[in-house]
């Protein structure tokens, strides 16, 4: 009986001294965090994709709780909304950032691009990128191992059995840049979703003269400029024998997918125009 | 006992079915296009312009640094152009397209076969003109010959080492090329003796060239300083590394160049080129190319001017088997298949292998069985197995521990993988990204 109340009391003792002990430490070496930080990771979608450009998603709420001016820091993956729930909570402006979208710049299918070598290798587009330029005459399109699709997080890309292409969903893409950083030959390109999803771009990345172009693709950019002369807008630019279409610029009047001899030029969600074809034959 | 390297290795099946045959002469091609980059270091730059006139060994690219090396005229007649063109990866790479009319040869070029065996040069004057005469590693490694002829400050080299291993099954260039210009090659030896300021010298022959062994002991009696090591068979006993540990028994530590352990390396057919430079003035231009492979009806070693398109060379080997699936540049373990023919003949093209495609594809990739057969053929010591798995998974530190680096990318780990896995392809990978890293942290 002794025994057991030596312990109870022995122990018991030692148990209050160390909370007191603990107590004083923990007063002492005390670390403040700001709760919004938790607050605002709440609101953030969890998905720790990067795409922000921060390493995950509680290191972006810290940023934002930190910075003054939040206009420049933006989730891609929540949009406007989580955006402004976040802004609320800290009671700061955020401008709606404009959605974007991955699109794929090669329109290199099986069809359009054929196969001039095979590659056995190891199936790694980087790895196939660093031993030679593909299986095609075209050095800069896609290789078609999937690489993208692979560090795509959201579903939001298969490959195409029949093009031989990614396919990217465009309402599972959150736009985190995964894909664009997995491409060794810089194929995706991050862009401006446009009204109803309606966007036009050159499916294309091939400098190569316009000739050895074609030849190589049948769907390929041959830098003929005839694009840049039609826009009305200045947004086109030609470089290196390739166009490039700047999405701040383009107010989508259709004109350069009209004019492009190898239909480099990409439209996407614009309804079938017809009758617009048919007038312009009609006024030559 | 023969000696060989002490770690690792593997012996694949020789096939040196050009062996013997005599170095024939290729006819000058009607056009050439000489790539500006055929050498480890800076590309040159071109000095001349469309619609120049050159005669063959005319300087038409300079070096455009110490690690970089001169470009001449194979041929003479006119430039064409200087464009984009398709190199052996499939990608367009500059290059100086010439027109060829006639052969009308630099007239400070001896052209006459006479031995010249007075060595009248000082070390430093053979030095300069080997650089001049843009000479690289032509074992394949395309390194310039004058970087490792300069001895660095501080460093001392007691013994050069000639490789004519040719440790790559099915090419045979080196071989024929001691068997015909053993001579040269002597003098060449002597040459590069004297502009290393060594006395010894170590000439390494695998045995399964008993003739060139012969030959070159031979010869070697009538030089001092001269010796021929015959070596066992085991590949990749050409590697600079595993040659001086198989010749002197010196291991030239990771990450260091072989001037840390007193040898300096040099292949034959580099050493022949240097003979001819020195006492020739002749500058590099032409090289043995062997054409070999399974199916080839006429397995050939020919004497081939740089730039001239692969097909020729096929063609003059009997033309394109129809069974063929792979066209390699260089020998089967360390060569790179050549995504279109046309591509031209490069200081480094030590050969052109035609494979059948039934040995010529990749059988399916299997999962690892933790044999460990990569580990105990890899001549670095390293652990492919490990490498491939963190270069997969991009755990770069974890690379640059295991000693990624010191990769010479022999291939042996591939061969031998029962599984099939493509090791080589993730190091090779790996050693991108690594090197990458440690540059970017020096900056």
């Amino acid at each position: 009986m002794n025994v057991v109340l030596i312990t109870i009391i022995s122990l018991g003792a030692l148990g209050s001294l160390s909370a007191i002990i603990l107590f004083f430490v923990a007063q002492k070496f005390k670390v403040f965090e700001d709760p919004r930080i938790d607050q605002v990771e709440e609101v953030l979608p969890a998905a720790n994709c990067g795409g922000c450009g921060f390493p995950g998603c509680r290191a972006f709420a810290e940023a934002l709780v930190k910075a003054d001016d939040i206009s420049d820091l933006n989730c891609p993956v929540g949009g406007a909304d989580t955006m402004s729930a976040a802004a609320g909570i800290l009671g700061k402006e955020v401008t709606a950032a404009a959605p974007m979208v991955a699109v794929l710049r090669c329109n290199g299918t099986c069809d359009n691009r054929p196969k001039t070598s095979n590659y056995d290798g190891a199936s790694s587009c980087t790895i196939a990128s660093t031993l030679y330029g593909g299986e095609t005459g075209c050095s800069f399109g896609c290789f078609g191992l999937g690489e993208c699709v692979d560090a795509c997080d959201f579903d939001a890309m298969y490959m195409d059995e029949k093009t031989g292409l990614p396919v990217i969903i465009e309402d599972n893409c959150v736009s985190c840049g995964a894909c664009v950083t997995a491409c060794p030959k810089d194929i995706i390109e991050l862009r401006k979703k446009g009204p109803k999803s309606r966007r036009i771009y050159v499916s294309c990345v091939n400098k190569d003269k316009g000739a050895p172009a074609k030849k190589a693709c049948s769907a390929a950019c041959i830098g003929c400029g005839k694009c840049v002369k039609t826009c009305p807008f200045d947004a086109i630019t030609l470089e290196n024998n390739l166009a490039y279409i700047d999405y701040e610029k383009c107010k989508l009047c259709r004109k350069c997918v009209d004019v492009c001899p190898t239909n480099a030029i990409t439209e996407l969600n614009f309804p079938p125009k017809k009758p617009k074809v048919e007038k312009a034959e009609t006024a030559e | 006992m023969l000696k060989t390297f002490s770690l690792g290795g593997v012996h694949p099946e020789e096939n040196k079915f050009s062996a013997g045959k005599k170095i024939e002469v290729l006819p000058v091609p009607e056009q050439v296009s000489v790539p500006i980059a055929q050498h480890i270091g800076a590309p040159s730059e071109p000095v001349v312009k469309k619609g120049d006139e050159v005669m063959v060994g005319q300087l038409i690219a300079k070096s455009t640094g110490f690690v970089s090396a001169n470009i001449h005229s194979p041929v003479s007649g006119k430039v064409f152009k200087i464009d984009d063109v398709l190199d052996a990866s499939g990608y367009k790479r500059k290059a100086i397209i010439i027109k060829v009319e006639g052969d009308e040869w630099d007239e400070s070029i001896n052209r006459s076969d006479d031995l010249i065996t007075d060595i009248t040069l000082s070390p430093e004057e053979i030095i300069k003109r080997v650089g001049e005469a843009g000479i690289v590693g032509l074992g394949g490694a395309t390194f310039p010959a004058h970087v490792k002829l300069s001895v660095p400050p501080g460093k001392k080299c007691d013994i050069l080492i000639l490789n004519a291993v040719e440790c790559e099954p099915y090419l045979t260039a080196d071989h024929q090329l001691m068997m015909e210009k053993g001579e040269e090659i002597m003098v060449g030896t002597q040459i590069l003796m004297k502009a290393l300021n060594v006395d010894k010298a170590v000439i390494g022959i695998e045995n399964n060239k008993p003739d060139a062994i012969a030959h070159m002991s031979q010869l070697a009696t009538k030089y001092s300083g001269i010796t021929i090591e015959p070596l066992k068979v085991q590949y990749p006993q050409g590697g600079e590394k595993q040659l001086i540990d198989a010749c002197t028994k010196r291991q030239v530590p990771s990450g260091k160049l072989p001037i840390e352990v007193g040898a300096v390396v040099q292949n034959v057919g580099t050493t022949y080129a240097v003979y001819e430079a020195v006492q020739k003035n002749k500058p590099l231009f032409e090289r043995v190319v062997t054409v070999t492979g399974k199916s080839v009806s006429k397995p050939s070693n020919f004497m081939a001017r740089v730039g001239t398109p692969v097909s020729q060379l096929v063609d003059a080997a009997g033309g394109l088997p129809e069974d063929t699936g792979k066209v390699i540049g260089g020998g089967p373990m360390m060569g790179k298949a050549l995504s279109n023919i046309e591509v031209p003949i490069t200081k480094g093209s030590s050969g052109i292998l035609i494979m059948p495609e039934k040995i010529a594809t990749r059988k399916p990739v299997e999962n690892c069985i933790r044999c460990g057969k990569c580990v105990s053929v890899c001549p670095m010591g390293l652990s492919p197995y490990l490498l491939m798995t963190v270069s997969d998974k991009s755990v770069w530190d974890r690379a640059e521990e295991e000693k990624i680096m010191d990769c010479i990318e022999c291939g042996s780990c591939s061969f031998t993988c029962p599984a099939n896995r493509p090791l080589l392809d993730y190091i090779r990978l790996g050693k991108g990204k690594v090197g990458q890293i440690m540059r970017s942290r020096t900056k």
